[in-house]
């Protein structure tokens, strides 16, 4: 959970800096809401028990509430993130790191705006996000749904062949173009020919060069489509280059995931892993976060059809979750999992009230305290808990002490001790722990 | 089916070339002729079928939160979460789901009111019914002694929800326990001590607790002669709240009414919390029944949301949805590429920016957008800025500007920007009505 709290800080904060507000939803929505959103994915979404009521479905993402919750009050714009559990009834392979209940990180910008700069301030909080993180390097795959379709279309892929050629293509991340063209030509039914020609581009990426080369490629140029989406492209790219992450950017023309309500810009971002030996390219070890351009989202549950351009992203925490996990236990990292500051103990028999008179006036103060729920403890247990909890610090009561009218304050770790006046303990323990001593 | 399928076809490829006309600005006559042509063709096609006919709306008894709505809900979070950690308590979360068998027999009466998850081929689950089972679960199943958590998270239950009393089928649950064997009574005062620091500092109005003890009760009505039989009956009557049975020791705070003359006693207008002691619930789950005595409290943030919503709209409080500190804005045309640099020098630096996404936007329009929002900075780009090496930074609130050298704008947390932004800060916090919903000054939170 401490893991878990630090990573969604990062991001907050992330969300917090470029402006967005943020919104909730119910778990559950209306069966109907749900339906025909998912394509095959369909089949993975909990339904509730039919109990005489309305026919419920758990939510499968936070996408398709946010557009209900667009078309439902009748917002023409907004920017805004939304952290949540998803439910997905998949066969769980729990050592990648899928779940049933998962959380998502969604951040999306609603709204008719000029081309390119919500999209361009998408990729650079991705950018944020994972640098703060410090998983690692990564890098972001850009591509569009127009260039690929125009892509396909002139390559002579079928419109009905479109989806599946689309995610054998997708797996040029993992596997190679031999087998890719395998699975095209052997088990879709693809043409050679149409293959080869797909090979030719989609084993292509590169920056913005490949965009300019791109634009003059006699056939892809025909297309309009696939110029629309290269014209964007470029566009997008002079903007990821003045926000200075243009080196994090890859333009890459077999990323094809997750298609099915994109209609321009889509990214995904991965880890690179460290390769064995110096020249090697680096290889994805999996995604981290991805999104990309859905205009007609928000259209499909507004009575008039009335669209909502929206870009967001999305960041798979689950991942990053068992990534800081690893690196913990790696480094033998030890993680506290409370903030408590200092420990309330007594030295002697019968001390039970001073404590509590104590600890409640360091409450009061607004200072993280404790103490151990017996009545006459013995110090070194006190203070053995104070060591496995990470607590820094001990204010132990003592008979000769409470006679001086001072506390003993110690640190754990050093063992140092100092006497302090009861009426200067408050001040002194905000000054070691670095808090404000004004209670503001 | 195959006609219709080639009717959908014509109508699509029809609404495109509408569309392109429209794009090209191609001749009023020839668009409307185009159009006409698309209005024939879905005539054909008949009623839309495939439009779905739904009614916009989230399920029975639920309810989405706006930005709005969120910032009132993060703000009382904060001084819940503040005290629990500042009495030491770590943190867990239990899946929205458990298996049925985990919940069923727990919770007597209200059981009815359990949602459960369509039987699909898999485990029977149903959705969690309040935090205090899933968390004996949690204790049993990884055979904890003890430990100090809190758990703020939904519940869900198929009640008739009187909406306007703030109870709905979907609501946040705050808990707070204690469990282990301990010396009797600390960890039971230090709970009352908790639920005491955090009614106060949300500054809702005076608050009763209200404490009795279970064995008192039976008791009681031991000797007032009530059978045993009538026992639960009658406590129900006695004390409307619907919890876990519990045995022993049961508390609650309820929020007090200034009275209407001098010389009354308060009134309670309604619990906003409540707790107490269960010593038997983990044995319920354990194999060897073993016991883990328990004691705990629980927060009900959904009225006290309902009454902080109800404060600041009494007061007509501009509630902040967003942090932003500054806007990046432009005071002539052609300046998208200064203003994109600019506010990402400003996102590296961590200062919390945005611009607006138009590549020619009106000054007027950029200084309305950060009124709107409560945005208390805006940078101005302008061309004889540039040309001298500045920015303008002025403050929405109180109009003063001040021009700032474009190099000490750099990254980093000493550059003359937070210099100026600490300056401007205070003066606006002079100005902008308070958009705290109220102070959490109360004990250093």
């Amino acid at each position: 959970m401490a893991v878990r709290e630090k990573v969604f800080d990062v991001i907050i904060r992330c969300f917090k800096r470029h402006g967005a507000e943020v919104i909730d939803t119910p778990v559950f929505e209306l069966k109907e809401t749900l339906t025909g959103k998912y394509g095959e994915d369909s089949k993975l979404i909990y339904d509730l028990k039919d109990q005489g009521g309305e026919l419920l479905s758990l939510r499968y993402d936070l996408t398709v509430p946010f557009a209900r919750y667009l078309a439902m009050n009748k917002l023409t714009n907004i920017k805004r993130y939304h952290i949540a559990k998803v439910y997905r009834r998949d066969n769980p392979a729990m050592t990648r790191g899928r779940y049933r209940e998962f959380y998502q990180c969604d951040f999306d910008i609603a709204g008719n705006f000029d081309p390119m700069i919500p999209d361009a301030e998408c990729l650079k909080i991705m950018c944020e996000i994972l640098s703060s993180l410090q998983i690692g390097d990564f890098l972001v795959k850009v591509n569009d749904r127009r260039i690929l379709d125009g892509m396909f279309a002139i390559c002579g892929v079928s419109d009905s062949k479109f989806r599946t050629i689309c995610s054998s293509v997708d797996k040029l991340d993992k596997v190679s173009w031999e087998e890719v063209k395998n699975e095209m030509v052997g088990e879709k039914g693809l043409a050679p020919e149409v293959a080869d020609r797909i090979g030719d581009y989609v084993q292509q990426h590169g920056g913005v060069s490949l965009v300019e080369q791109l634009l003059q490629d006699p056939k892809l140029s025909q297309n309009k489509q696939a110029l629309e989406g290269l014209g964007d492209l470029k566009l997008l790219f002079e903007y990821l280059t003045l926000f200075g992450i243009d080196d994090k950017i890859s333009f890459d023309l077999s990323l094809a995931r997750g298609l099915d309500y994109y209609t321009g810009v889509i990214y995904e971002a991965v880890l690179l892993q460290t390769p064995a030996q110096a020249g090697e390219e680096p290889l994805g070890v999996g995604s981290v976060a991805a999104g990309g351009r859905y205009d007609g989202l928000v259209g499909m549950f507004d009575p008039k059809g009335r669209k909502v351009p929206c870009v967001g992203l999305s960041i798979g925490v689950e991942r990053i979750f068992s990534i800081v996990e690893q690196r913990l236990e790696a480094l033998e990292e030890k993680v506290r999992t409370t903030e408590t500051q200092v420990l309330v103990a007594s030295a002697q028999k019968k001390l039970l009230e001073e404590r509590l008179k104590l600890v409640s006036e360091l409450w009061d103060a607004g200072i993280k305290a404790e103490l151990l729920y017996k009545k006459n403890p013995k110090l070194l247990n006190q203070l053995q808990y104070c060591e496995e909890a990470g607590i820094p610090l001990v204010a132990i009561i003592g008979e000769q002490e409470l006679k001086d009218g001072v506390i003993k304050l110690r640190s754990v770790t050093s063992r140092e001790e100092v006497n302090v006046r009861r009426e200067d303990l408050v001040e002194e323990i905000k000054r070691r722990t670095g808090q404000p001593l004004r209670i503001c």
